[in-house]
């Protein structure tokens, strides 16, 4: 059968230039706020500065990739505050947003649930009892005072792998679980959020038996924090979300057809199975290498995919762009308040991030959706 | 002819739910499959299009084996529309859009929006367009999930119960725009129904399935009191109101006391 005679409709792609704005104007506004985050702090940089410092610092860093033997200018105190501590703690923040929210909206979909989020199946949880094995039975836990950071782990990458590997042990659950029961989305829900209260239980058991420093060191874990990553680490993260956020954006009609129920995207040539395993475990995976680097960042992911949603509806063609950047914005908002609030003290951007993100999803709640 | 079915066959954990179904369809043809709830309609309708696979059996459309091809070829061609529709906040532009995923590679090109926007025009639901779906009644949606299915270009549509949950005027307006797309494009459908009088109506042809088997197969005249005795387990009464062939249950509260037992085929002036 043809049907030849249609044309393309302008208003609908006046519609659909609206949507890409809003992703747009979302883009320019997380650019923004990165200048001002990393401008404010103990020392206050004026923002242009901010800015042709990391200009001037990546031009510099390219010529020496590029001719090894090159002198780079010598940096200024400005240029080292930025360079070595808010650019990266601001490009970490925005990374962790974006594969946080990234992986919430495709189990979201991939699910048919709403609560779907790497909190919720207990694959943050998992890492947190990771990271408590690691501190508490493997030793790799040590009280240091400093004023920057009240704790530091004496041996982060060994609780980093740990946490990576109960990570994936809980994903590997759930996917078994729904593989026995043919791959049912409240299946994997159900199966993930007693996998989150058993790993919560052991958590706190272990927890129980630990001593004073110990304790700290594993509470200190949890509360999810952007400072603590370097470069290199800074480097996998974004390499893993990047990843995460092109294969999901090459699923978006998948996703597409399974909001319109199973039997429709079957009807529609998707093999539902397949993409709902391979989409939990990437999802699975982005959250588990950003979990075991930061510790636990709860609410990112359950909550920015819905505050999208309210703006620019379900369509994932816009919703999976528009939750990345919403993301990088929420988590990098919260950093920077969180840096900010009862400075020279920082909190870790855990605390803040359903301070922040709370009222404004419940207004969005109340509002309802946008016409 | 366009589809033949041979010896198809389904097992739901090694129960025998179809067995040895064999029927055909010939193109601008409208087939309603017929029969008692949980005899196997909806399961046959899946197999037709592998979102159940038969055990075995041959499904032939237009000279191609469907086990033969892929979930996302078939999806090509054949359309399918489901008993129960999801919602989300999306315009019906895009909902509809959505039945291009099967021709579509990393998006949608000028092609696939024209294609949309004509199907549109023709269920004249142009003022719909860019309605949110979650926002629509129950027969505009079900609109949309027909011109989805529409959209896929296919050469068959399966219907599961279009009518299920629609008020008069909307089952009336649905399924005459279905019998006109099958016409004008010479295509064919085949919908599973409950309502027998509504598949009298707008079906060519029909099957009755009864435990897993076709009981009956044909045109207009296997449609009598005797086999929908036997499928259905009640006796009724056929009748013919404004020229046009009507079943009423016979017996059971509701029936004016001289048709209260009375059995077989007669006309039903009584009732127009």
């Amino acid at each position: 059968m043809h049907f030849a005679d249609g044309t393309v409709p302008a208003d609908y792609l006046g519609y659909v230039r609206r949507k890409y704005l809003w992703v747009l104007g979302g883009l320019v506004l997380l650019f923004f706020l990165l200048i001002i985050s990393i401008s404010v702090g103990a020392v206050s940089i004026p923002p242009s500065d901010v800015f042709l410092s990391i200009v001037n610092g990546s031009i510099d860093r390219i010529t020496a990739l590029l001719q090894p033997g090159a002198s780079m200018d010598e940096p200024g105190n400005w240029d080292r505050i930025i360079w070595n501590i808010r650019l990266p703690q601001a490009l970490a923040a925005i990374v962790a947003g974006v594969g946080l929210s990234v992986a919430g909206v495709a189990m979201q979909s991939i699910l048919r649930n709403p609560l779907g989020s790497p909190f919720t199946l207990g694959i943050s949880n998992a890492g947190a009892f990771g990271a408590a094995v690691s501190v508490i039975v493997l030793g790799t836990g040590q009280m240091q005072s400093t004023v920057a950071s009240a704790v530091t782990l004496n041996n982060p990458y060994l609780t980093t792998v740990v946490a990576f590997a109960f990570c994936l042990l809980a994903t590997a659950v759930i996917l078994l679980i729904s593989r026995i029961r043919g791959a049912s989305p409240e299946v994997m829900v159900l199966a993930g959020v007693a996998l989150s209260s058993l790993f919560t239980a052991g958590t706190m058991f272990l927890q129980y038996f630990a001593d004073d420093t110990q304790l700290a060191a594993v509470v200190f874990w949890t509360f999810g924090d952007v400072g603590r990553i370097n470069w290199e680490e800074l480097g996998v993260m974004a390499f893993v979300v990047a990843g995460a956020c092109i294969f999901f954006l090459a699923n978006r009609w998948n996703y597409n057809s399974i909001d319109a129920g199973d039997e429709t995207a079957k009807g529609l040539g998707v093999n539902v199975e397949r993409v709902r395993n391979i989409g939990m475990i990437v999802a699975a995976l982005v959250s588990a290498v950003i979990v075991s680097f930061l510790g636990v960042i709860g609410f990112v992911g359950l909550v920015c995919p819905h505050m999208v949603r309210r703006v620019i509806g379900d369509d994932q063609r816009y919703l999976i762009p528009g939750s990345c950047v919403m993301g990088g914005l929420l988590l990098l908002a919260s950093d920077t308040v969180a840096r900010l609030i009862v400075a020279p003290y920082v909190l870790p951007v855990a605390v803040l991030t359903a301070f922040m993100g709370a009222p404004v999803f419940i207004y969005l709640l109340i509002r309802g959706y946008r016409r | 002819m366009i589809l033949s079915v041979d010896e198809l066959c389904f097992l739901y954990k090694n129960r025998e739910v179809l067995s040895k179904i064999a029927f055909s369809i010939d193109r601008g043809e409208v087939v309603a499959i017929l029969g008692p709830n949980g005899v196997g309609k909806t399961t046959l309708l899946k197999c037709l299009n592998r979102i159940l696979r038969p055990k075995s059996g041959v499904v032939n459309l237009d000279g191609e084996d469907l086990c033969q091809l892929d979930l996302m070829d078939i999806a090509r061609r054949v359309g399918y529309v489901p008993q129960r529709v999801e919602t989300g906040r999306l315009t019906a532009f895009d909902a509809v859009l959505l039945g291009r995923r099967p021709h579509i590679g990393w998006d949608v090109t000028g092609h696939d929006l024209r294609i949309v926007d004509a199907v549109f025009h023709r269920l004249s639901m142009d003022h719909l367009r860019l309605s949110y779906i979650d926002e629509m009644s129950g027969g505009e949606l079900q609109k949309i999930a027909i011109a989805r299915a529409l959209v896929q270009e296919p050469k068959i549509l399966l219907l599961d119960e279009p009518t299920s949950s629609l008020d008069l005027k909307n089952q009336v307006e649905i399924l005459s725009t279905i019998v006109q797309v099958v016409r004008q494009h010479n295509i064919a459908a085949v919908m599973t129904m409950h309502d027998l009088n509504q598949a009298f109506r707008y079906a060519d042809r029909f099957i009755f399935l009864k435990a897993g088997h076709i009981y009956a197969h044909g045109g207009r005249e296997v449609v009598t009191a005797d086999v929908i005795e036997e499928v259905y387990g009640l006796p009724v009464i056929i009748g013919e109101i404004a020229g046009v062939r009507c079943v009423i249950p016979e017996g059971g509260a509701g029936m004016p006391e001289k048709h209260a037992a009375s059995p077989g085929e007669q006309k039903s002036d009584a009732y127009v």
